[in-house]
Protein backbone atom coordinates (compact mmCIF):
# COMPACT_ATOMS: atom_id res chain seq x y z
CA UNK A 1 0.00 0.00 0.00
CA UNK A 2 2.95 2.80 1.05
CA UNK A 3 4.86 1.22 -1.65
CA UNK A 4 2.14 2.03 -4.47
CA UNK A 5 1.85 5.39 -2.68
CA UNK A 6 5.65 6.09 -3.40
CA UNK A 7 5.60 4.54 -6.71
CA UNK A 8 2.63 6.66 -7.80
CA UNK A 9 2.28 9.63 -5.92
CA UNK A 10 1.22 12.04 -9.31
CA UNK A 11 -1.85 9.39 -10.24
CA UNK A 12 -2.76 8.56 -6.59
CA UNK A 13 -2.69 12.68 -5.73
CA UNK A 14 -4.48 13.43 -9.23
CA UNK A 15 -7.41 11.51 -8.86
CA UNK A 16 -7.81 12.31 -5.40
CA UNK A 17 -8.07 15.88 -6.68
CA UNK A 18 -10.65 14.64 -9.00
CA UNK A 19 -12.15 12.84 -6.95
CA UNK A 20 -12.78 15.60 -4.76
CA UNK A 21 -13.80 18.46 -7.73
CA UNK A 22 -16.49 15.47 -8.25
CA UNK A 23 -18.10 15.26 -5.41
CA UNK A 24 -17.89 18.66 -4.41
CA UNK A 25 -19.23 20.25 -7.84
CA UNK A 26 -22.95 18.65 -8.32
CA UNK A 27 -23.72 19.57 -4.52
CA UNK A 28 -22.84 22.83 -5.18
CA UNK A 29 -25.20 23.09 -8.98
CA UNK A 30 -27.51 20.44 -6.97
CA UNK A 31 -28.10 23.50 -3.86
CA UNK A 32 -28.16 26.15 -6.29
CA UNK A 33 -30.74 24.46 -7.95
CA UNK A 34 -33.00 23.18 -5.39
CA UNK A 35 -33.18 26.73 -3.45
CA UNK A 36 -35.96 28.37 -5.85
CA UNK A 37 -37.44 24.55 -6.36
CA UNK A 38 -37.33 24.25 -2.32
CA UNK A 39 -38.84 28.01 -2.20
CA UNK A 40 -41.55 26.97 -4.55
CA UNK A 41 -42.57 23.34 -2.45
CA UNK A 42 -42.48 25.51 0.96
CA UNK A 43 -44.24 28.77 -0.71
CA UNK A 44 -47.13 27.40 -2.49
CA UNK A 45 -48.15 24.09 -0.10
CA UNK A 46 -50.15 22.07 -2.86
CA UNK A 47 -46.79 21.70 -4.76
CA UNK A 48 -44.75 20.06 -1.99
CA UNK A 49 -46.13 16.51 -2.83
CA UNK A 50 -45.50 16.18 -6.55
CA UNK A 51 -41.99 17.76 -6.19
CA UNK A 52 -40.63 15.84 -3.28
CA UNK A 53 -42.02 12.66 -4.73
CA UNK A 54 -40.82 13.29 -8.18
CA UNK A 55 -37.42 14.02 -6.12
CA UNK A 56 -37.44 10.94 -4.64
CA UNK A 57 -38.31 9.03 -7.78
CA UNK A 58 -35.05 10.79 -9.22
CA UNK A 59 -33.08 8.76 -6.18
CA UNK A 60 -34.06 5.77 -6.84
CA UNK A 61 -32.90 5.62 -10.44
CA UNK A 62 -29.90 3.36 -10.21
CA UNK A 63 -26.46 5.17 -10.10
CA UNK A 64 -24.54 2.97 -13.08
CA UNK A 65 -27.27 2.88 -15.26
CA UNK A 66 -27.76 6.94 -14.81
CA UNK A 67 -23.92 7.29 -15.56
CA UNK A 68 -24.27 5.15 -18.61
CA UNK A 69 -27.10 6.74 -19.59
CA UNK A 70 -25.97 10.43 -19.41
CA UNK A 71 -23.55 9.74 -22.94
CA UNK A 72 -26.99 9.27 -24.91
CA UNK A 73 -28.99 12.32 -22.99
CA UNK A 74 -26.30 14.49 -22.81
CA UNK A 75 -24.73 13.72 -26.41
CA UNK A 76 -20.95 13.66 -24.50
CA UNK A 77 -18.21 11.54 -25.03
CA UNK A 78 -18.74 8.39 -22.93
CA UNK A 79 -15.72 8.86 -20.90
CA UNK A 80 -16.76 12.68 -20.41
CA UNK A 81 -16.52 13.41 -16.88
CA UNK A 82 -19.35 15.92 -17.54
CA UNK A 83 -21.92 12.71 -17.34
CA UNK A 84 -20.54 11.51 -14.02
CA UNK A 85 -21.32 15.76 -12.93
CA UNK A 86 -24.60 16.06 -14.41
CA UNK A 87 -25.63 12.56 -12.92
CA UNK A 88 -24.32 13.01 -9.81
CA UNK A 89 -25.93 16.58 -9.64
CA UNK A 90 -29.43 14.37 -10.55
CA UNK A 91 -28.79 12.86 -7.02
CA UNK A 92 -27.61 15.78 -5.20
CA UNK A 93 -30.71 17.68 -6.49
CA UNK A 94 -33.17 15.03 -5.55
CA UNK A 95 -31.94 15.01 -1.91
CA UNK A 96 -31.57 18.79 -1.05
CA UNK A 97 -35.12 20.00 -3.01
CA UNK A 98 -36.89 18.16 0.18
CA UNK A 99 -33.93 19.32 2.36
CA UNK A 100 -34.56 23.28 1.27
CA UNK A 101 -38.37 22.89 1.37
CA UNK A 102 -38.39 21.39 4.87
CA UNK A 103 -35.86 23.71 6.14
CA UNK A 104 -37.94 26.59 4.54
CA UNK A 105 -40.88 24.94 6.68
CA UNK A 106 -39.37 24.99 9.84
CA UNK A 107 -39.45 28.33 10.09
CA UNK A 108 -42.30 29.09 12.92
CA UNK A 109 -45.38 30.46 11.78
CA UNK A 110 -45.21 33.17 14.07
CA UNK A 111 -41.72 34.35 12.74
CA UNK A 112 -42.77 34.50 9.28
CA UNK A 113 -45.85 36.74 10.19
CA UNK A 114 -43.60 39.07 12.13
CA UNK A 115 -41.25 38.99 9.32
CA UNK A 116 -44.23 40.01 6.56
CA UNK A 117 -45.72 42.35 9.25
CA UNK A 118 -41.92 44.32 9.68
CA UNK A 119 -43.14 44.54 5.79
CA UNK A 120 -40.20 41.98 4.66
CA UNK A 121 -41.14 41.62 0.53
CA UNK A 122 -41.12 38.33 -0.78
CA UNK A 123 -37.59 37.75 -1.88
CA UNK A 124 -36.59 39.73 1.42
CA UNK A 125 -38.51 38.22 3.45
CA UNK A 126 -36.48 34.71 2.36
CA UNK A 127 -32.84 35.89 1.80
CA UNK A 128 -32.59 37.63 5.29
CA UNK A 129 -35.47 35.60 7.45
CA UNK A 130 -35.97 32.07 5.89
CA UNK A 131 -33.04 30.99 4.69
CA UNK A 132 -30.76 32.03 7.43
CA UNK A 133 -33.11 29.77 9.82
CA UNK A 134 -32.89 27.22 7.78
CA UNK A 135 -29.46 26.95 7.24
CA UNK A 136 -29.12 24.48 9.89
CA UNK A 137 -31.67 21.77 8.62
CA UNK A 138 -29.80 22.67 4.80
CA UNK A 139 -26.43 22.04 6.02
CA UNK A 140 -27.49 18.56 7.16
CA UNK A 141 -28.84 17.66 4.14
CA UNK A 142 -25.11 19.04 2.47
CA UNK A 143 -23.65 16.48 4.57
CA UNK A 144 -25.76 13.72 3.38
CA UNK A 145 -25.43 14.63 -0.22
CA UNK A 146 -21.43 15.64 0.17
CA UNK A 147 -20.78 12.05 1.57
CA UNK A 148 -22.90 10.05 -0.40
CA UNK A 149 -21.42 11.64 -3.58
CA UNK A 150 -17.59 10.42 -2.70
CA UNK A 151 -18.94 6.99 -2.55
CA UNK A 152 -20.93 7.48 -5.64
CA UNK A 153 -18.09 8.98 -7.44
CA UNK A 154 -15.91 5.89 -6.99
CA UNK A 155 -18.42 3.90 -8.91
CA UNK A 156 -17.48 5.87 -12.03
CA UNK A 157 -14.26 3.76 -12.25
CA UNK A 158 -16.22 1.40 -14.01
CA UNK A 159 -17.15 3.34 -16.79
CA UNK A 160 -13.41 4.74 -17.18
CA UNK A 161 -13.56 7.94 -15.11
CA UNK A 162 -9.90 7.72 -13.48
CA UNK A 163 -10.52 8.91 -9.77
CA UNK A 164 -9.80 7.18 -6.32
CA UNK A 165 -12.38 4.35 -7.49
CA UNK A 166 -9.44 3.74 -10.21
CA UNK A 167 -7.85 2.17 -6.40
CA UNK A 168 -10.44 -0.12 -6.09
CA UNK A 169 -10.38 -1.72 -10.16
CA UNK A 170 -6.70 -1.64 -9.86
CA UNK A 171 -6.40 -3.86 -6.71
CA UNK A 172 -8.73 -6.22 -8.07
CA UNK A 173 -7.44 -6.70 -11.10
CA UNK A 174 -3.61 -6.92 -10.11
CA UNK A 175 -4.72 -8.77 -6.65
CA UNK A 176 -3.32 -6.60 -4.49
CA UNK A 177 -5.56 -5.87 -1.62
CA UNK A 178 -3.36 -3.15 -0.45
CA UNK A 179 -4.15 -0.78 -3.66
CA UNK A 180 -7.88 -1.08 -2.47
CA UNK A 181 -7.24 -0.65 0.97
CA UNK A 182 -5.66 2.42 0.17
CA UNK A 183 -8.42 3.61 -1.67
CA UNK A 184 -10.75 3.21 0.81
CA UNK A 185 -9.06 5.22 2.92
CA UNK A 186 -8.29 7.91 0.72
CA UNK A 187 -12.16 8.08 0.29
CA UNK A 188 -12.62 7.75 3.92
CA UNK A 189 -10.62 10.95 4.44
CA UNK A 190 -12.18 12.83 2.20
CA UNK A 191 -15.82 12.46 2.91
CA UNK A 192 -14.32 13.09 6.69
CA UNK A 193 -13.32 16.21 6.00
CA UNK A 194 -15.31 17.48 3.49
CA UNK A 195 -18.09 16.69 6.42
CA UNK A 196 -15.91 18.60 9.28
CA UNK A 197 -16.15 21.58 6.59
CA UNK A 198 -19.17 21.92 6.41
CA UNK A 199 -20.38 21.64 10.13
CA UNK A 200 -17.31 24.63 9.95
CA UNK A 201 -19.09 26.54 7.70
CA UNK A 202 -22.60 25.96 9.44
CA UNK A 203 -21.45 27.21 12.66
CA UNK A 204 -20.14 30.15 11.43
CA UNK A 205 -23.69 30.64 9.87
CA UNK A 206 -25.62 30.47 12.46
CA UNK A 207 -24.10 31.94 15.72
CA UNK A 208 -27.45 32.11 17.17
CA UNK A 209 -27.41 28.26 17.35
CA UNK A 210 -24.84 28.35 19.91
CA UNK A 211 -26.34 30.51 21.97
CA UNK A 212 -29.43 28.44 22.00
CA UNK A 213 -26.99 25.60 23.13
CA UNK A 214 -25.46 27.50 25.86
CA UNK A 215 -28.17 28.51 27.62
CA UNK B 1 -57.25 57.04 13.11
CA UNK B 2 -58.35 53.79 11.75
CA UNK B 3 -61.75 53.06 10.44
CA UNK B 4 -63.42 50.28 9.84
CA UNK B 5 -66.39 50.51 7.42
CA UNK B 6 -68.65 47.26 6.37
CA UNK B 7 -65.46 44.94 6.70
CA UNK B 8 -66.12 41.16 6.03
CA UNK B 9 -63.94 38.78 5.76
CA UNK B 10 -64.36 35.38 4.80
CA UNK B 11 -61.48 32.92 4.41
CA UNK B 12 -61.46 30.10 1.54
CA UNK B 13 -63.47 27.26 3.33
CA UNK B 14 -66.25 29.67 4.34
CA UNK B 15 -65.31 30.29 7.47
CA UNK B 16 -67.19 33.92 7.96
CA UNK B 17 -64.22 35.15 10.74
CA UNK B 18 -65.37 39.46 10.73
CA UNK B 19 -68.72 39.95 9.63
CA UNK B 20 -69.81 43.38 8.57
CA UNK B 21 -67.17 45.39 11.21
CA UNK B 22 -67.88 48.92 11.51
CA UNK B 23 -65.58 51.04 14.12
CA UNK B 24 -63.36 53.73 14.44
CA UNK B 25 -60.35 53.44 16.49
CA UNK B 26 -59.48 57.50 17.59
CA UNK B 27 -55.74 58.89 16.93
CA UNK B 28 -54.18 58.77 20.06
CA UNK B 29 -56.10 56.45 21.66
CA UNK B 30 -55.44 52.61 22.75
CA UNK B 31 -58.77 50.66 21.42
CA UNK B 32 -58.80 46.83 22.46
CA UNK B 33 -60.46 44.00 20.88
CA UNK B 34 -61.51 41.76 22.93
CA UNK B 35 -63.86 38.57 22.95
CA UNK B 36 -63.63 34.93 22.71
CA UNK B 37 -61.18 32.54 21.04
CA UNK B 38 -61.98 32.28 17.37
CA UNK B 39 -64.31 35.85 17.10
CA UNK B 40 -61.91 37.38 14.52
CA UNK B 41 -59.52 39.67 16.61
CA UNK B 42 -56.30 38.65 14.60
CA UNK B 43 -58.06 38.44 11.25
CA UNK B 44 -59.29 42.18 12.05
CA UNK B 45 -55.84 43.55 13.55
CA UNK B 46 -54.10 41.47 9.93
CA UNK B 47 -56.68 43.02 7.61
CA UNK B 48 -55.41 46.57 8.54
CA UNK B 49 -52.07 46.03 7.71
CA UNK B 50 -53.15 43.72 5.09
CA UNK B 51 -51.55 40.64 6.28
CA UNK B 52 -55.31 39.15 5.34
CA UNK B 53 -56.87 40.98 2.68
CA UNK B 54 -60.53 42.09 3.50
CA UNK B 55 -63.11 40.09 1.36
CA UNK B 56 -65.46 43.31 1.54
CA UNK B 57 -65.50 46.55 3.00
CA UNK B 58 -62.75 49.08 3.61
CA UNK B 59 -60.40 49.72 6.16
CA UNK B 60 -58.66 53.87 6.26
CA UNK B 61 -55.64 54.85 7.92
CA UNK B 62 -56.84 58.81 8.47
CA UNK B 63 -57.71 59.50 4.82
CA UNK B 64 -56.14 56.67 2.82
CA UNK B 65 -57.90 53.44 2.22
CA UNK B 66 -55.28 51.19 2.75
CA UNK B 67 -56.46 48.71 0.47
CA UNK B 68 -54.79 51.43 -2.37
CA UNK B 69 -51.72 51.49 -0.69
CA UNK B 70 -48.15 49.06 -1.38
CA UNK B 71 -48.78 46.76 1.32
CA UNK B 72 -44.60 46.63 2.48
CA UNK B 73 -45.22 50.10 2.24
CA UNK B 74 -48.24 50.10 4.61
CA UNK B 75 -46.19 47.95 6.84
CA UNK B 76 -43.40 49.65 7.42
CA UNK B 77 -45.70 52.53 8.51
CA UNK B 78 -47.39 50.41 10.87
CA UNK B 79 -45.75 48.89 14.23
CA UNK B 80 -47.00 45.38 14.88
CA UNK B 81 -46.46 43.27 18.00
CA UNK B 82 -47.04 39.14 17.70
CA UNK B 83 -48.17 36.96 19.97
CA UNK B 84 -44.97 35.11 21.73
CA UNK B 85 -42.88 37.95 20.24
CA UNK B 86 -42.00 36.44 17.23
CA UNK B 87 -38.76 37.48 17.18
CA UNK B 88 -35.94 36.18 14.56
CA UNK B 89 -33.50 33.64 16.24
CA UNK B 90 -30.72 34.42 14.11
CA UNK B 91 -30.69 38.02 14.57
CA UNK B 92 -28.64 39.99 17.75
CA UNK B 93 -31.70 41.46 19.86
CA UNK B 94 -30.35 44.79 18.40
CA UNK B 95 -30.55 44.37 15.26
CA UNK B 96 -33.80 42.79 16.11
CA UNK B 97 -35.19 46.17 17.30
CA UNK B 98 -33.15 47.67 14.29
CA UNK B 99 -34.94 45.81 11.92
CA UNK B 100 -37.84 48.13 10.55
CA UNK B 101 -35.09 51.16 10.23
CA UNK B 102 -32.83 48.88 8.65
CA UNK B 103 -35.27 48.16 6.17
CA UNK B 104 -36.05 51.31 5.27
CA UNK B 105 -32.35 51.64 4.01
CA UNK B 106 -31.41 53.89 7.29
CA UNK B 107 -28.01 53.98 8.39
CA UNK B 108 -26.83 51.12 10.69
CA UNK B 109 -24.71 52.58 13.00
CA UNK B 110 -27.36 54.81 13.54
CA UNK B 111 -30.12 52.55 13.36
CA UNK B 112 -28.24 50.57 16.06
CA UNK B 113 -27.40 52.76 18.00
CA UNK B 114 -31.32 54.30 18.25
CA UNK B 115 -32.21 50.69 18.82
CA UNK B 116 -30.79 50.18 22.22
CA UNK B 117 -31.87 54.00 23.55
CA UNK B 118 -35.57 52.24 22.59
CA UNK B 119 -33.98 48.70 24.51
CA UNK B 120 -33.58 50.87 27.69
CA UNK B 121 -37.20 52.92 26.66
CA UNK B 122 -38.48 49.70 27.28
CA UNK B 123 -36.57 48.57 30.30
CA UNK B 124 -34.05 46.22 28.90
CA UNK B 125 -30.29 46.60 29.93
CA UNK B 126 -28.02 47.49 26.94
CA UNK B 127 -25.96 44.78 27.77
CA UNK B 128 -28.76 42.72 25.89
CA UNK B 129 -28.00 44.42 22.73
CA UNK B 130 -25.82 41.63 21.50
CA UNK B 131 -27.47 38.14 23.18
CA UNK B 132 -29.98 36.31 20.55
CA UNK B 133 -33.73 36.31 21.32
CA UNK B 134 -33.24 32.16 22.65
CA UNK B 135 -30.65 33.93 26.08
CA UNK B 136 -33.88 36.21 26.96
CA UNK B 137 -36.55 35.31 29.24
CA UNK B 138 -40.40 34.93 27.79
CA UNK B 139 -41.59 38.67 29.30
CA UNK B 140 -37.51 40.13 28.08
CA UNK B 141 -38.66 38.76 24.43
CA UNK B 142 -41.60 40.58 25.06
CA UNK B 143 -40.30 43.19 25.49
CA UNK B 144 -37.72 43.36 22.67
CA UNK B 145 -40.94 42.80 20.44
CA UNK B 146 -42.45 46.43 21.62
CA UNK B 147 -39.23 47.86 21.19
CA UNK B 148 -39.55 46.12 17.74
CA UNK B 149 -42.73 47.52 17.01
CA UNK B 150 -41.37 51.07 17.82
CA UNK B 151 -38.29 51.01 16.78
CA UNK B 152 -39.18 53.30 13.16
CA UNK B 153 -41.54 55.42 15.37
CA UNK B 154 -44.62 54.61 13.27
CA UNK B 155 -48.08 56.33 14.40
CA UNK B 156 -49.99 53.50 14.37
CA UNK B 157 -49.23 50.25 16.56
CA UNK B 158 -51.57 46.80 16.09
CA UNK B 159 -50.43 44.34 19.33
CA UNK B 160 -51.61 40.96 19.13
CA UNK B 161 -51.91 39.67 22.91
CA UNK B 162 -48.64 41.05 23.76
CA UNK B 163 -48.54 40.13 27.38
CA UNK B 164 -49.79 36.68 27.13
CA UNK B 165 -47.17 34.48 27.06
CA UNK B 166 -45.46 35.60 30.62
CA UNK B 167 -46.73 35.29 34.38
CA UNK B 168 -49.53 37.04 35.77
CA UNK B 169 -46.94 39.80 37.93
CA UNK B 170 -44.37 40.19 34.91
CA UNK B 171 -47.94 40.57 32.78
CA UNK B 172 -49.01 43.28 35.52
CA UNK B 173 -45.23 44.73 34.93
CA UNK B 174 -45.33 44.86 31.30
CA UNK B 175 -49.03 46.42 31.13
CA UNK B 176 -47.82 49.36 33.74
CA UNK B 177 -45.18 50.23 31.33
CA UNK B 178 -47.06 49.93 28.42
CA UNK B 179 -49.48 52.64 29.91
CA UNK B 180 -46.41 54.94 30.74
CA UNK B 181 -44.73 54.40 27.55
CA UNK B 182 -48.18 55.03 25.44
CA UNK B 183 -48.46 58.50 27.70
CA UNK B 184 -45.22 59.65 26.66
CA UNK B 185 -45.86 58.21 22.79
CA UNK B 186 -49.20 59.31 22.32
CA UNK B 187 -49.96 56.18 19.57
CA UNK B 188 -52.51 55.54 17.56
CA UNK B 189 -52.97 51.68 19.24
CA UNK B 190 -55.20 48.70 18.24
CA UNK B 191 -54.52 45.85 21.30
CA UNK B 192 -55.80 42.40 20.91
CA UNK B 193 -56.27 40.26 24.32
CA UNK B 194 -59.12 37.45 25.28
CA UNK B 195 -58.54 39.17 29.08
CA UNK B 196 -61.37 41.27 29.75
CA UNK B 197 -59.24 42.57 33.05
CA UNK B 198 -56.40 43.21 30.57
CA UNK B 199 -58.97 45.05 28.26
CA UNK B 200 -60.42 47.43 31.01
CA UNK B 201 -57.29 48.23 32.58
CA UNK B 202 -55.32 49.16 29.21
CA UNK B 203 -58.13 50.52 27.01
CA UNK B 204 -59.44 53.92 26.42
CA UNK B 205 -62.32 52.49 24.43
CA UNK B 206 -63.14 48.35 24.42
CA UNK B 207 -64.52 46.76 21.48
CA UNK B 208 -66.21 43.40 22.62
CA UNK B 209 -66.51 40.60 19.65
CA UNK B 210 -68.63 37.97 19.60
CA UNK B 211 -68.11 34.64 17.60
CA UNK B 212 -68.84 34.74 14.06
CA UNK B 213 -67.21 38.31 13.60
CA UNK B 214 -69.43 40.84 15.03
CA UNK B 215 -69.51 43.61 17.33
CA UNK B 216 -71.02 43.38 20.33
CA UNK B 217 -70.51 46.55 22.23
CA UNK B 218 -67.73 49.43 21.83
CA UNK B 219 -67.47 51.45 25.01
CA UNK B 220 -65.55 52.84 27.44
CA UNK B 221 -64.24 50.42 30.11
CA UNK B 222 -66.30 51.62 32.98
CA UNK B 223 -69.69 51.92 31.00
CA UNK B 224 -68.81 48.05 29.80
CA UNK B 225 -68.99 47.28 33.54
CA UNK B 226 -71.78 49.22 34.60
CA UNK B 227 -73.99 49.03 31.77
CA UNK B 228 -72.87 46.21 29.06
CA UNK B 229 -74.94 45.93 26.26
CA UNK B 230 -76.58 42.15 26.45
CA UNK B 231 -76.27 39.03 28.11
CA UNK B 232 -73.07 37.84 26.35
CA UNK B 233 -70.68 41.22 27.00
CA UNK B 234 -72.75 40.86 30.60
CA UNK B 235 -70.97 36.91 30.84
CA UNK B 236 -68.00 37.98 29.04
CA UNK B 237 -67.51 40.76 31.40
CA UNK B 238 -67.97 38.19 34.25
CA UNK B 239 -67.96 38.32 37.82
CA UNK B 240 -67.49 41.23 40.29
CA UNK B 241 -68.35 43.87 37.59
CA UNK B 242 -69.71 46.10 40.13
CA UNK B 243 -66.63 46.07 42.32
CA UNK B 244 -64.58 45.85 38.87
CA UNK B 245 -65.97 49.34 38.06
CA UNK B 246 -65.01 51.22 41.17
CA UNK B 247 -61.24 50.81 39.89
CA UNK B 248 -62.54 53.97 37.29
CA UNK B 249 -64.63 55.43 40.55
CA UNK B 250 -62.27 58.26 41.79
CA UNK B 251 -63.76 60.38 44.53
CA UNK B 252 -62.93 62.64 47.36
CA UNK B 253 -62.53 61.24 50.50
CA UNK B 254 -61.99 62.68 54.11
CA UNK B 255 -59.21 60.53 55.69
CA UNK B 256 -58.23 60.75 59.10
CA UNK B 257 -55.09 61.89 60.45
CA UNK B 258 -53.44 58.76 62.45
CA UNK B 259 -50.40 58.64 64.93
CA UNK B 260 -47.46 56.92 63.82
CA UNK B 261 -44.35 55.07 64.98
CA UNK B 262 -41.27 54.76 63.95
CA UNK B 263 -38.61 51.45 64.17
CA UNK B 264 -37.01 51.55 67.29
CA UNK B 265 -39.97 53.76 69.46
CA UNK B 266 -40.53 51.88 72.83
CA UNK B 267 -43.86 49.86 73.59
CA UNK B 268 -45.06 53.52 75.46
CA UNK B 269 -45.27 54.82 72.24
CA UNK B 270 -46.86 52.94 70.50
CA UNK B 271 -49.09 52.04 73.21
CA UNK B 272 -49.98 56.46 73.17
CA UNK B 273 -50.32 55.76 69.01
CA UNK B 274 -52.58 52.63 68.77
CA UNK B 275 -56.40 53.36 67.72
CA UNK B 276 -58.16 49.92 68.52
CA UNK B 277 -54.91 48.13 69.88
CA UNK B 278 -52.73 49.17 66.50
CA UNK B 279 -50.52 51.64 65.31
CA UNK B 280 -48.77 52.34 62.31
CA UNK B 281 -44.83 52.25 61.58
CA UNK B 282 -43.30 54.96 59.05
CA UNK B 283 -40.46 55.44 57.75
CA UNK B 284 -38.34 59.54 58.20
CA UNK B 285 -39.81 60.29 54.39
CA UNK B 286 -43.22 59.32 56.25
CA UNK B 287 -43.87 56.50 53.59
CA UNK B 288 -45.90 53.46 55.70
CA UNK B 289 -43.74 50.72 56.70
CA UNK B 290 -46.91 48.15 58.33
CA UNK B 291 -49.11 48.24 61.54
CA UNK B 292 -47.71 46.89 64.66
CA UNK B 293 -50.11 45.24 67.29
CA UNK B 294 -49.46 47.35 70.71
CA UNK B 295 -50.36 43.84 72.27
CA UNK B 296 -47.70 42.19 70.91
CA UNK B 297 -45.39 44.82 72.29
CA UNK B 298 -43.58 44.45 75.88
CA UNK B 299 -43.23 46.52 78.19
CA UNK B 300 -39.53 48.37 77.39
CA UNK B 301 -39.62 46.47 74.10
CA UNK B 302 -38.71 48.25 70.88
CA UNK B 303 -40.53 48.20 67.48
CA UNK B 304 -38.73 45.87 65.22
CA UNK B 305 -38.88 45.39 61.42
CA UNK B 306 -40.27 41.21 62.31
CA UNK B 307 -43.30 42.95 64.61
CA UNK B 308 -44.27 44.63 61.06
CA UNK B 309 -48.10 43.25 59.70
CA UNK B 310 -47.46 44.21 56.03
CA UNK B 311 -50.68 42.66 54.26
CA UNK B 312 -52.42 45.97 53.81
CA UNK B 313 -52.25 47.53 50.25
CA UNK B 314 -51.58 51.03 50.16
CA UNK B 315 -53.95 53.40 47.92
CA UNK B 316 -52.82 56.82 46.12
CA UNK B 317 -55.35 59.56 47.56
CA UNK B 318 -55.33 60.51 43.89
CA UNK B 319 -56.52 56.86 42.53
CA UNK B 320 -59.80 55.01 42.65
CA UNK B 321 -62.38 54.28 45.46
CA UNK B 322 -61.57 50.31 44.85
CA UNK B 323 -58.09 51.01 45.90
CA UNK B 324 -59.47 52.50 49.19
CA UNK B 325 -61.94 49.81 49.64
CA UNK B 326 -58.85 47.39 49.09
CA UNK B 327 -56.57 49.08 51.39
CA UNK B 328 -59.46 49.19 54.05
CA UNK B 329 -60.42 45.41 53.62
CA UNK B 330 -57.24 44.55 53.62
CA UNK B 331 -55.49 46.33 56.71
CA UNK B 332 -54.97 44.18 59.69
CA UNK B 333 -55.79 47.17 61.28
CA UNK B 334 -59.44 47.70 59.83
CA UNK B 335 -58.11 51.03 58.63
CA UNK B 336 -56.28 51.44 54.87
CA UNK B 337 -53.64 53.92 54.45
CA UNK B 338 -54.09 56.49 51.86
CA UNK B 339 -50.65 58.14 50.29
CA UNK B 340 -49.71 61.16 48.50
CA UNK B 341 -47.39 60.54 45.16
CA UNK B 342 -44.30 60.40 46.41
CA UNK B 343 -45.48 57.16 48.40
CA UNK B 344 -45.42 59.50 51.88
CA UNK B 345 -48.73 58.84 54.37
CA UNK B 346 -51.77 61.46 54.05
CA UNK B 347 -54.23 59.52 56.24
CA UNK B 348 -56.64 56.94 56.83
CA UNK B 349 -60.13 55.94 55.68
CA UNK B 350 -62.47 52.81 57.07
CA UNK B 351 -64.11 50.48 54.40
CA UNK B 352 -67.39 51.71 55.68
CA UNK B 353 -66.51 55.71 54.98
CA UNK B 354 -65.14 54.71 51.23
CA UNK B 355 -68.88 52.66 50.93
CA UNK B 356 -70.83 55.62 52.24
CA UNK B 357 -68.85 57.61 49.52
CA UNK B 358 -69.65 55.08 46.89
CA UNK B 359 -73.10 54.95 47.81
CA UNK B 360 -73.59 58.61 47.84
CA UNK B 361 -71.77 59.35 44.47
CA UNK B 362 -73.83 56.29 42.92
CA UNK B 363 -76.81 57.97 44.14
CA UNK B 364 -75.99 60.84 43.45
CA UNK B 365 -75.46 60.09 39.42
CA UNK B 366 -79.16 57.83 39.62
CA UNK B 367 -80.81 60.48 40.35
CA UNK B 368 -79.24 62.84 37.90
CA UNK B 369 -79.54 60.40 35.14
CA UNK B 370 -82.84 59.77 36.17
CA UNK B 371 -83.81 63.23 36.17
N1 LIG C 1 -56.42 30.89 7.28
C1 LIG C 1 -57.63 30.56 7.75
N2 LIG C 1 -58.45 29.77 7.04
C2 LIG C 1 -59.67 29.43 7.50
N3 LIG C 1 -60.19 29.85 8.67
C3 LIG C 1 -59.42 30.64 9.43
C4 LIG C 1 -58.10 31.04 9.02
N4 LIG C 1 -57.58 31.84 9.99
C5 LIG C 1 -58.52 31.92 10.94
N5 LIG C 1 -59.63 31.22 10.61
C6 LIG C 1 -60.88 31.10 11.38
O1 LIG C 1 -61.43 32.39 11.53
C7 LIG C 1 -61.95 32.57 12.84
C8 LIG C 1 -61.29 33.77 13.50
O2 LIG C 1 -59.91 33.52 13.69
P1 LIG C 1 -58.95 34.54 14.43
O3 LIG C 1 -57.58 33.98 14.39
O4 LIG C 1 -59.16 35.89 13.89
O5 LIG C 1 -59.53 34.46 15.92
P2 LIG C 1 -59.02 35.17 17.25
O6 LIG C 1 -60.17 35.98 17.75
O7 LIG C 1 -57.75 35.87 17.02
O8 LIG C 1 -58.84 33.92 18.22
P3 LIG C 1 -57.73 33.64 19.36
O9 LIG C 1 -58.16 34.39 20.57
O10 LIG C 1 -57.85 32.17 19.56
O11 LIG C 1 -56.41 34.07 18.82
C9 LIG C 1 -61.72 31.26 13.57
O12 LIG C 1 -62.91 30.51 13.50
C10 LIG C 1 -60.63 30.59 12.78
O13 LIG C 1 -60.75 29.21 12.84
MG1 LIG D 1 -55.72 35.56 17.72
Amino acid sequence: MINYLKNNPDNVSSWFFTHLWMSVLPVVIGLIIALPIGWVASRYRWTYPPITNLAGLLYTIPSLALFILMPSILGTKILSPVNMVVALTVYSLALLVRVVADGLNSVAPDIRAAATAMGFSGIGRFLRVDLPIAVPVITAGLRVATVSNVSLVSVGALIGVPQLGSLFTEGFSRYIPGITLLGILLCLALALVLDALIVLGSRVLTPWQRAVAKR
Amino acid sequence: MIKFESVVKKYPDGTVAVNGLDLVAPSGKITVFVGPSGCGKTTSLRMINRMIEPTSGTIWLDDQDTGKVDASTLRRGIGYVIQHAGLFPHRTIVDNVATVPLLLGRDKKKARSQAIELMERVGLPASFAKRYPAQLSGGQQQRVGVARALAADPPVMLMDEPFSAVDPVVRAELQDEFLRLQSELGKTIIFVTHDIDEAVKLGDQVAVLKVGGTLAQLASPATLLTDPVDDFVAGFVGRDRGYRALGFESGQLDPDTEQTVKLGDDAAAVGRAARDGWSLAVDDARRPLGWVRAAALAEGKQVTPELLHRGGTLAPVSGSLRGALDAALSSPAGRGVLIDDNGALVGTVTASEVVQRIESQLAGRRNGSDG
